[in-house]
């Protein structure tokens, strides 16, 4: 057995799937002295790999996870331990049916074959199921089962015949030390062990549902929880003993009873996420001796499984209840969740301390490439923003949050679960200081890093007889659901008037000192060198030209930058922008967010309204647009910086907490002489930037999206160096693989004569339902979905194959099964509201 | 007064593990009042027996002899041993932690109406009466307390060496005839037979063992622990989660609940050690253990040992020995 | 026909390293996991056998209110009625559970006890002795075969002389070791089956006088002298140089 070398250039805590995959990807990218340690024993030191399923279903309604699923299948695939073996998804409801129709639009936006079948096209697949428990499938003939055991022994070995790895099991870690830099970042220097100490420069925890503890070593905060999925083995099942090898039945997902059946040998295992979450702390594992079979096979606790195993009976009886067929085996099986379903990857708060946890077997191989990337190139060829540790806001780091969340989150794993879908849990955690107001004004809050933000206002429920029809109601409850046609209202008053909306949740943070200049122009497209009082709009890329953000900078002196961007992505964003900032001790950034809160005020009558209170010029000639500066108002300063993303004349007001709330109230009783109303998120988010064609990070733009496709390139690039400047300038001399455009959806009756309204992820067909694929090899599918009120359109923003981007091309959406003709009306950034921007001005 | 009850062998010699319950009275005497230790043995004993006895300490030997005794009944033989007890006003009645001991010993206490504590190791004081015992199959100690007027006990084997006396007992022999209740011998052994032959034969008789435990792995994790089996001759012994999980058939298994096995080389592979399996591979003349974990039990009690993951150590050591095949 | 009643205790799994609950008085379960002994894996095979042609298998526990666990085990294996006698179990002692198990045998006419040989856990060898007395019925001890005909029952096991076969008269109180059978596992109807059957709950009779329990612990490590021949795959060639001195390398 090896020992633990004295040094490493990077050692990887784990070896499940995730470990193994990472050392053999960063062994294929060129590092050397790579070290690997797990606690328990090789093949199966006893983590959640150990007792997986391991079996694939590709279809995902996110692409992230998507992408990563069909990448790790590739990998499984060369490696030879996939076996396809097909695989439904039963709807025993209309509902879920219906769930299973929009399950198909993302496997058509994603190109995985696919189809709807009814329950006798199952039975002659599935011999043994009875077909009048459900009334139809989900069908993806390429879903499979993978040997994830031995696919991380090939991985491991064909590292170590590179030279590049030491393996060491039989080892525990038993702590991180980590030194303060001359910069002020503090870096991972050495991991302990039962066998010794390793200096190293990078560290990776790999260890599922022991992350936590590990990070914890270092000061990491590593937000996901073990939590048990049930699952047990029946058989021998003389039907399925009579067939060769492991799996020669499709798998199936009974959706509606949150189970699946999936053949093993002579034996079939039933699996539930209908259970009662139970969750543990990554210190209650038992250690490899205590623990009965592994440490993540926690004794079994029948009483949580019985009413599934009654279901599966039902949908199964002649197999379940096969003579000799008995349960031999049945594990609380223990897995990783987060709050919010994604994985936890990339590199923490510690420099070179780095983490990819909470991963599925599916997403294994391809989550090890994705990091080895990361770590190695600084970027990975599949955007996993998503998953990015810097993701998580200070209170979603509490390990309360991810229980609450993954508890209320549990039985959605198989759930019906809304685009739109707000959750209950862990609620509230940041408000908002004229948040008082806003319940008095009837807000209804949905939530953005913790931060509660009216959506709409049912004080402007009045509005709606005013506007009638042109506030686009939905009828169909699906698309109406977590949506109010009130937002339409308010977005028609903000057009015709003017509305107040609360920014409050903005990531603010100030960078000042010498290297201040250096750190924003560094970091962003946009020329930032520019007279104190300008504001910057500008994308942030990664070295490879994608996009990292996109957010406002202002110069509020020579040596002060403020950076203003969204909450969802703020502290990745933060996290980004203290990576660059110099070493020079002098430098600093200051994070504002929670001192500074911000309210905007958008539409025709804007001017009038502040300027009813501040004694400041606020006309164009005296406060041009693009240009910030503090001015009295309502008795206190306030910084003012006219900028809009709704496309109407206005400013975002940057006020001191205390002051919100009084700024706020007087906004309203000034504004409502000429009609404003306060307004919500809605509009801010939805209406208001794509009537315009404002683009949103995280919908249209990610890492795996470029300015030109985007259509967001200037004529200029500016001389100063910037991260992705090279990919940037290569992306401009060559052709767009896809274009972003927007669309209007021309005809929307259903063939039930109902109305109906994307949401989001819808694919784009030809006008007869054929399929598209841009020059990068993808299928376009809709980004961004939503009401143009003053246009009286649905729009719709999709990436389009260069030949189909251009204006009046028709063409199809396909939402529910069914095909909706659209029109292209825009293939650049021009809004289709106010091209010439003349009323911003 | 201590009363001890001998059980003997097929030849007539007292068992190892009675010799040892002596022995441990002799340290209870000791420790307080210097009782006298009497003997208790069902037939008549030899003279070599008494002798031994003698040697051991014991003032008496008490011989239940008779009908009631020609074959096995647990009621019986406590009505003699309870008689004898009542005779003699013994305090303390105990026996080996044999499966008879320990049936014998229940009945008494039931009868007497008294707490019994079953496989003491050792005793912590006298005033209470404080024995340590095991419990879960050896795998943890209780303390008990013992505070009736008659302590009934029985003395898990190897808790203490056999060791004659410094000053030997007077060795007298009483032969007994008590009168057994009819209802006392309803329950006796009607016939014995030779034990049916072993299933599991090849695996008790081989003279190499390889074990394998949970670190195999998986139903698939055999291939090269069968390699080393076909290269020795040997056979393949299995820990209790192995059939459990179903990864090989139930003859296979080594341990309380499977074969009690006694090879000259036991190799047990990725097996921790667990009490129940070491019940039954405890025999081994020599144990060469592989395991990841060099505190793992199994580690510890054996003779030699290799630290590492048996899918590594397994194929270089049947590399090895084919290499010095030629 | 006759009515078996079998006496199930749940315990803690003990085939992993034990734990101790902090306060030292009882084995700590979360780890492991909870089952009954395999002596009463074995007793409960048999009970159903036993009953397997006209009658009813009744198992019993007292336990605390998860020992229902143990019982609905029981019922999916074949059991088809059951009794819980609703205490805490560390409380009783051995005597006080024979007492306990010797109401539920009255009150349901049962004539055949079977149980383990000794709990799994506190290794007692005695609850089954004290039932039979409490009963007033004779006891066969530690045999790991059962069978019953004509109002007899016929019960073997391995003494120190061999195979050893007892013949006693019903009603009787029957010890089990496990290795005569081999229990069943649940099937899924079982299991269901298990699920539906109306548990009897009963109060203890009288107040336990309680186990003479001061603490448990752990035994100390044993001492080593074992000889390490190294680590991994390179330590191969030692350890086939001990299977030569030990002459178990000649073919």
């Amino acid at each position: 057995m090896a020992h633990v070398p004295s040094q490493a250039k990077v050692v990887v805590i784990g070896a499940g799937i995730v470990g193994n995959s990472l050392v053999h990807h960063l062994a294929q990218l060129g590092w050397r002295d790579i070290v690997q340690l797990d606690k328990g024993p090789l093949p199966n030191p006893g983590g959640s790999t150990g007792h997986a399923s391991n079996f694939i279903f590709p279809v995902d309604h996110s692409r992230e996870i998507t992408d990563l699923t069909l990448d790790s299948m590739r990998q499984y695939k060369e490696m030879g331990v996939f076996t396809e073996s097909g695989g439904f998804e039963l709807a025993r409801t209309e509902e879920r049916m219906e769930e299973l129709r929009r399950r198909m639009s993302s496997a058509r936006a994603w190109g995985i074959d696919a189809e709807l079948v009814s329950p006798e096209f199952v039975k002659e697949k599935v011999p043994f199921i009875e077909t009048d428990q459900f009334i139809g499938a989900f069908w993806t003939p390429s879903v499979g089962v993978v040997d994830s055991l031995r696919a991380g022994t090939l991985m491991r070995e064909s590292a170590l015949a590179t030279g590049a790895l030491t393996v060491v099991p039989g080892v525990e870690v038993t702590g991180l030390d980590v030194e303060e830099g001359a910069d002020g970042h503090r870096r991972i220097s050495r991991v302990r062990t039962t066998d010794g100490d390793i200096e190293a420069e990078h560290v990776v925890i790999a260890c599922g549902v022991w992350s936590p503890k590990i990070g914890a070593m270092a000061g990491v905060s590593i937000p996901l929880t073990p939590a048990v999925h049930q699952m047990i083995s029946v058989g021998p099942c003389p039907q399925l003993a009579a067939t060769d090898g492991e799996i020669s039945f499709p798998i199936v997902r009974d959706m509606d009873t949150f189970c699946y059946e999936r053949q093993h040998g002579a034996d079939m295992e039933v699996g539930s996420y209908a259970h009662r979450a139970i969750l543990y702390e990554p210190e209650e594992i038992p250690s490899i001796e205590q623990a009965k079979l592994s440490p993540t096979e926690m004794p079994f606790t029948s009483d949580d499984f019985d009413p599934q195993l009654e279901q599966a009976y039902e949908l199964m009886p002649d197999l379940l209840g096969a003579e000799g067929a008995e349960m031999r085996y049945a594990i609380n099986g223990l897995l990783s969740l987060t709050a919010d379903g994604s994985p936890i990857l990339g590199e923490s708060h510690v420099k070179g301390l780095w983490t990819a946890a909470a991963v599925w077997i599916k997403e294994g191989p391809g989550v090890g490439r994705a990091v080895a990337e990361w770590m190695v190139r600084g970027h990975s060829e599949i955007d996993v923003s998503h998953s990015d540790i810097a993701r998580f806001h200070p209170h979603q780091l509490r390990r309360e949050h991810t229980k609450l969340r993954t508890t209320e989150a549990f039985i959605k794993t198989y759930g019906i679960v809304h685009p739109a879908e707000q959750y209950e849990s862990d609620r509230p955690q940041r408000l908002a200081p004229m948040h008082a107001s806003q319940q008095k004004l009837g807000a209804v809050f949905f939530e953005t890093g913790g931060w509660e933000r009216p959506h709409w206002y049912e004080s402007n429920a009045g509005l709606l007889d005013e506007y009638g029809d042109a506030v686009m109601p939905r009828e169909h409850e699906w698309d109406a659901r977590w949506w109010s046609p009130i937002i339409n209202a308010e977005h028609l008053r903000m057009r015709e008037a003017a509305g107040v909306i609360d920014l409050s949740a903005f990531e603010v943070f100030d960078i000042e000192g010498p290297g201040a200049l250096d750190t924003v122009q560094v970091t962003c497209v946009a020329q930032c060198d520019v007279q104190v009082g300008k504001v910057v709009y500008t994308p942030v890329l990664d070295a490879a030209g994608g996009f990292r953000s996109d957010l406002t900078v202002m110069r509020l002196g020579e040596d002060h930058f403020r950076v203003v961007t969204g909450a969802a992505h703020g502290p990745a964003d933060r996290q980004w922008f203290a990576d660059h900032v110099p070493a020079d001790g002098a430098t600093t950034l200051t994070s504002r967010t929670d001192d500074i809160s911000t309210i905007g005020v958008w539409g025709p009558r804007a001017r009038d309204i502040l300027a009813g209170l501040t004694s400041d010029d606020v006309s164009d000639a005296g406060f041009g647009f693009l240009s910030c500066r503090e001015i009295p108002l309502n008795g206190t300063t306030v910084l003012a910086s006219r900028i809009s993303y709704v496309g109407e004349l206005g400013w975002e007001l940057y006020v001191g907490k205390d002051d919100a709330a009084a700024v706020w109230d007087a906004l309203l009783e000034a504004g409502s002489s000429y009609g404003a109303v306060p307004v919500g998120i809605g509009v801010y988010g939805t209406t208001g930037r794509i009537e315009k064609g404002y683009r949103a990070f995280g919908f249209e733009l990610d890492g795996e999206r470029s300015i030109v496709e985007a259509a967001m390139q200037r004529p200029k690039v500016k001389a100063a160096e910037f991260v992705g400047k090279a990919a940037y300038l290569a992306q401009r001399d060559a052709p767009p693989a896809a274009v972003l455009c927007t669309m209007t959806v021309d005809n929307h009756v259903s063939a039930s004569g109902t109305r109906r309204y994307m949401l989001g992820g819808e694919p784009i067909l030809t006008r007869e339902g054929g399929t598209l694929t841009d020059d990068h090899g993808h299928h376009p599918y809709v980004t961004t979905a939503g009401s143009a009120p003053s246009l009286g359109q649905h729009l719709l923003l999709a990436y389009l194959p260069p030949d189909e981007a251009h204006l009046g091309n028709e063409l199809a959406v396909s939402y529910m099964e069914e095909l909706y003709p659209v029109t292209v009306r825009s293939v650049d950034a021009t809004g289709l509201w106010d091209p010439a921007n003349e009323r911003i001005r | 007064m201590i009363l001890v009850l001998v059980e003997t062998s097929l030849e007539g010699e007292a068992v190892e593990v009675s010799r040892e319950a002596v022995t441990f009275a002799r340290a209870l005497s000791a420790a307080g009042g210097d009782r006298p230790i009497d003997a208790v043995t069902v037939g008549e004993p030899s003279a070599d027996l008494v002798a031994t006895l003698a040697s051991y300490g014991v003032r008496r030997v008490h011989a239940l002899t008779g009908d009631a005794f020609t074959s096995y009944a647990g009621a019986a033989w406590a009505s003699g041993l309870i008689s004898v007890q009542e005779q003699t006003g013994a305090d303390l009645v105990m026996a080996a932690g044999t499966p008879r001991g320990n049936e014998v010993m229940a009945h008494v206490a039931a009868r007497t109406d008294v707490a019994m504590a079953a496989n003491v190791l050792a005793f912590e004081g006298l005033d209470p009466f404080v024995v340590t015992r095991q419990v879960v199959g050896g795998a943890a100690l209780e303390e008990m307390r013992l505070g009736d007027r008659v302590a009934v006990l029985t003395v898990a084997g190897h808790a203490v060496e056999p060791r004659r006396a410094e000053t030997p007992g007077a060795g007298e022999l009483v032969v007994e005839t008590p009168s057994i209740a009819e209802a006392d011998l309803v329950a006796r052994v009607v016939s014995t037979d030779e034990p049916e032959p072993d299933l599991s034969g090849a695996l008790t008789s081989s003279r190499v063992v390889v074990g394998a435990g949970r670190g195999a792995g998986s139903a698939d994790g055999f291939t090269d622990l069968l390699e080393l089996t076909d290269l020795l001759g040997a056979s393949l012994g299995v820990s209790r989660v192995v059939t459990s999980l179903g990864w090989r058939p139930h003859h296979e298994q080594v341990g309380q609940t499977g074969s009690r096995i006694s090879p000259d080389l036991y190799i047990p592979c990725g097996i921790s050690g667990a009490i129940q399996h070491w019940a039954g591979c405890a025999s081994s003349k020599t144990i060469l253990a592989v395991n990841t974990d060099v505190d793992a039990p199994m580690v510890t009690k054996a003779t030699y040992a290799v630290i590492g993951d048996l899918h590594e150590v397994v194929p270089a050591i049947n590399a090895e020995i084919r290499r010095r095949r030629g | 026909m006759v009515d078996v009643l079998v006496c199930v205790k749940r315990v803690v799994d003990s085939s992993s390293e034990v734990v101790l609950t902090d306060d030292a008085q009882a084995v700590d379960g979360r780890y492991a996991g909870f089952t009954m002994s395999a002596h009463e894996e074995c007793a409960v095979e048999l009970a159903v056998r036993a009953a397997a042609d006209a009658g009813t298998t009744r198992v019993v526990t007292l336990g605390d209110e998860d020992a229902v666990e143990q019982l609905r085990h029981a019922l999916a294996v074949g059991c088809s009625e059951a009794t819980h006698v609703v205490a805490d179990s560390s409380a009783f002692g051995p005597a006080d559970v024979a007492r306990e198990m010797a109401a539920v045998a009255r009150d349901h006419d049962s004539q055949l006890v079977l149980l383990g040989n000794d709990a799994a856990d506190s290794g007692d060898f005695q609850v089954g002795i004290r039932l039979a007395y409490a009963l007033g019925w004779p006891v066969i001890n530690g045999v790991s075969t059962v069978t019953v005909a004509d109002g007899t029952v016929t019960a073997s096991g391995t003494g120190p002389e061999g195979h050893e076969t007892y013949e006693v008269p019903l009603p009787a109180v029957v010890t089990v070791l496990e290795g005569g059978v081999e229990p069943r596992y649940p099937t899924v109807t079982g299991r269901m089956k298990a699920k539906k059957v109306q548990i009897e709950e009963r109060e203890p009779t009288t107040a336990p006088t309680g186990p003479s329990r001061v603490r448990l612990l752990l035994p100390p490590p044993a001492p080593s002298d074992v000889q390490i021949l190294g680590n991994g795959p390179e330590a191969a060639p030692a350890v086939v140089d001990v299977l030569e001195q030990l002459g178990v390398l000649a073919r």
